[in-house]
């Protein structure tokens, strides 16, 4: 079991004939991922991916021919909002969107969209999912480098991309696999929180113990370690947050950090995490111990 | 992006918001031309204003009050000799001066925790916001707008009862709470903020008061630039440093500290985390760089450059974890890089990931010092800073 990707998985991608979005099919298709579909306004009838991946101009014609259930998106930034929206309302229940650089108020309303068809979305400007499988395959939806997985029982959620990538394959270079790594992304809106993220994993039967990886800035570290210690007493968990030499107020205009609450910095999310009953690491090369000073037993 | 509140200013007319009757003025005659325009249309004295990206120019001795266009010249002249907070000013505003009865808080902005467009208003405008939620955030109203219908008329009333606004100026709020949500999504802004939102005497409409935006504060969504030419050349280069330029226009994410040791990373979860690595190892980072996904030998090469133009850097430290980017386009980049620079600092260089045997054979041929982990490529750098003279 996993969250979000797994052998059900049959993925349209959104941008196939893009440079970005032929490369990463190509490297998701290796990895085992079933990609039954491509979309490009005006290209529809080609065949993509070296000929072996049908072209349509519009998501409802990929769903309806092919049954695609997930989408990922590699569509430039000035459009990427619009695909988010589409494959929403074309009855697609799960999406990854890769492109960063998206409009903030364009995802204001794709995000209204997508809470409408009731879909999950996962980014903007995400790695996307992998759930390891067998044999060095499984499934994988976006960017991340297949080779840093290794199977296993450990869920693992991220707002960063290459740090987890970091984090991973310390885990996997300690022998300690993963059910599925999830990068949320780190726009400031987003679909998939934290929180939603911890709620998916609580109810995966094969997740035994969870790595959260934040950042410093707003507050859904803390609204994720609010739910997790009421909710998730039973499964081991570490985190890491990254930021914490970072100089303050180098991002947001003045009036964004009193509604985002304690300001964001790392000290308030490390404070807020430990109180939850995470044991959090100064280096991500410390997960792994940390995660077996949590009760974490490799299977 | 933060623009000027000239510009800001000129963002709320546009959408038909009540602002002040002001003007431009680049030199000491404009600026005295344009009071004496004010003073004819009955300005009992205007208030000159220094156009600077920085928050406390009132202290600085940037707003002046004159009563006469002499007057008015003189202190434009003052004005415009002005250095405030290293910033040189070079335009100033002139308004008319209000009479101010109260003053509201009013501002739209791009909110994480409810992932909309977040409509705030206070009775106590003038102050800063922050101070006002510190002392008493009950004073504080909220409203998220809707998602493609902008702020709803009931939204609009619900603020504006829950600062105790009633008849002729609760209408006029609604207008202008609406018109601020407005001119956030036509003009893709993360933040508008007007402070204050004067109360002003008004003896020519019914209830005898007016609202007014005195002053404005808008940032502009970076995304969003491309499709808004025209604020594009709102970009205030003297607020903006040459490295910082060079940098932005290279697709670069730079940040200068003060420390000793230059960072190159790839990705800003892993740049951050790098920072504290070297932070806890007992150094002291010079910047914070992320290349981005999916950077050539060029773009490396320019970030080196950007990282040594700090005369602070002592050593470098170069960590990627190769996803998108190519951990041999890397090592290419740097070897070009050293090639070039007139400057020899101790390097570190970690490079994991995609093509990181092609790397690791690049760098070795090279002759550059790299490491394994991220902690000991921390650890590293710091000796190398240390042994440079640097912390």
């Amino acid at each position: 079991m996993s969250i979000l990707v797994d052998q059900h998985t049959r993925l349209v991608v959104q941008g196939l004939t893009g440079r970005e979005g032929g490369f990463h099919a190509g490297q998701m298709a290796a990895y085992g991922t079933k990609i039954v579909a491509g979309v490009t306004p005006g290209r529809g009838g080609e065949m993509g991916l070296d000929g072996t991946v049908p072209v349509f101009d519009t998501v409802r014609e990929a769903v309806e021919k092919t049954g695609a259930n997930t989408s990922c998106i590699f569509v430039p930034a000035a459009g990427a909002a619009d695909a988010i929206a589409e494959a929403a309302a074309s009855g697609v229940t799960t999406i990854f969107c890769i492109t960063e650089g998206i409009p903030v108020h364009d995802m204001v309303g794709a995000l209204a969209v997508v809470q409408q068809y009731g879909a999950h979305l996962i980014g903007p400007n995400c790695p996307g999912a992998t759930t390891p499988g067998v044999n060095g395959l499984g499934t994988k939806v976006g960017i991340i480098p297949a080779s840093i997985h290794l199977p296993g029982d450990v869920g693992v959620v991220s707002r960063s991309g290459t740090l987890t990538y970091e984090a991973v394959q310390s885990m996997t270079d300690a022998g300690i696999g993963q059910s599925t790594c999830l990068g949320i992304g780190g726009d400031p809106i987003i679909g998939t929180t934290f929180r939603d993220a911890l709620e998916l994993f609580a109810a995966d039967p094969a997740t035994r113990a969870l790595v959260l990886i934040g950042e410093i800035g707003g507050s859904a570290e803390e609204e994720a370690a609010a739910w997790a210690g009421e909710h998730l007493k039973h499964l081991p968990r570490v985190a890491f947050i990254a930021g914490r030499a970072a100089p303050e107020g180098r991002r947001m205009g003045h009036a964004g950090a009193i509604v985002s609450g304690a300001s964001g910095r790392a000290a308030d999310k490390i404070a807020a995490l430990e109180a939850a009953g995470f044991k959090v690491a100064a280096s991500p090369t410390e997960l792994p111990r940390l995660l077996i000073e949590a009760g974490y037993t490799k299977r | 992006m933060k623009i000027h509140e000239a510009e800001a200013r000129e963002l709320l007319a546009r959408a038909g918001l009540p602002v002040p009757d002001a003007e431009v003025a680049t030199t000491p005659a404009d600026a005295r031309a344009i009071a004496e325009r004010l003073f004819a249309q009955g300005a009992s004295q205007v208030v000159i204003k220094a156009q600077v990206l920085v928050g406390g120019r009132g202290k600085a001795g940037g707003v002046k009050l004159a009563a006469t266009a002499t007057d008015a010249e003189a202190t434009a002249a003052a004005i415009l000799e002005l250095t405030i907070k290293e910033l040189p000013v070079r335009r100033v505003l002139v308004a008319p001066a209000a009479t101010i009865l109260r003053e509201i808080y009013l501002a739209a902005l791009i909110d994480r925790s409810t992932r909309g467009v977040l409509v705030m208003a206070s009775a106590a405008g003038g102050m800063e916001i922050e101070e006002v939620a510190a002392k008493d955030p009950s004073a504080i109203v909220r409203e998220v707008a809707h998602p493609h219908g902008g702020l709803l008329p009931f939204q609009a009333r619900r603020l504006g009862f829950g600062i105790g606004l009633r008849g002729e100026l609760l209408k006029q709020f609604c207008a202008i709470a609406a018109g601020l949500v407005k001119v956030a999504r036509e003009s893709d802004a993360d933040l508008v903020e007007v402070n204050p939102l004067a109360v002003v005497q008004a003896p020519d409409v019914p209830g005898g008061e007016r609202l007014i935006c005195l002053d404005a504060k808008v940032t502009l969504d970076d995304s969003a630039l491309d499709r808004h030419p025209t604020a594009a050349v709102w970009r205030d280069a003297d607020s903006e440093d040459p490295i910082d330029r060079e940098a932005r226009e290279q697709g670069i994410s730079y940040i200068r500290l003060d420390g000793s040791i230059g960072c190159m990373v790839n990705g800003a979860g892993l740049a951050m985390t790098t920072l504290d690595l070297v932070t806890r190892a007992g150094g002291r980072p010079a910047n914070f760089l992320d290349i981005g996904g999916g950077a050539r030998a060029d773009k490396v090469a320019a970030a080196m450059r950007i990282i040594l133009a700090d005369s602070g850097v002592k050593a470098i430290l170069v960590n990627i974890f190769g996803g998108i980017t190519r951990g041999d386009e890397v090592a290419k980049g740097l070897i070009e890089a050293r090639a070039q620079q007139e400057r020899v600092v101790p390097m570190v260089v970690r490079i994991v990931g995609t093509r990181a045997a092609e790397a690791a054979i690049l760098l070795r041929e090279g002759g550059f010092e790299t490491a394994n982990s991220l902690d000991e490529a921390a650890e590293k750098a710091v000796a190398l800073a240390a042994a440079g003279g640097g912390r």
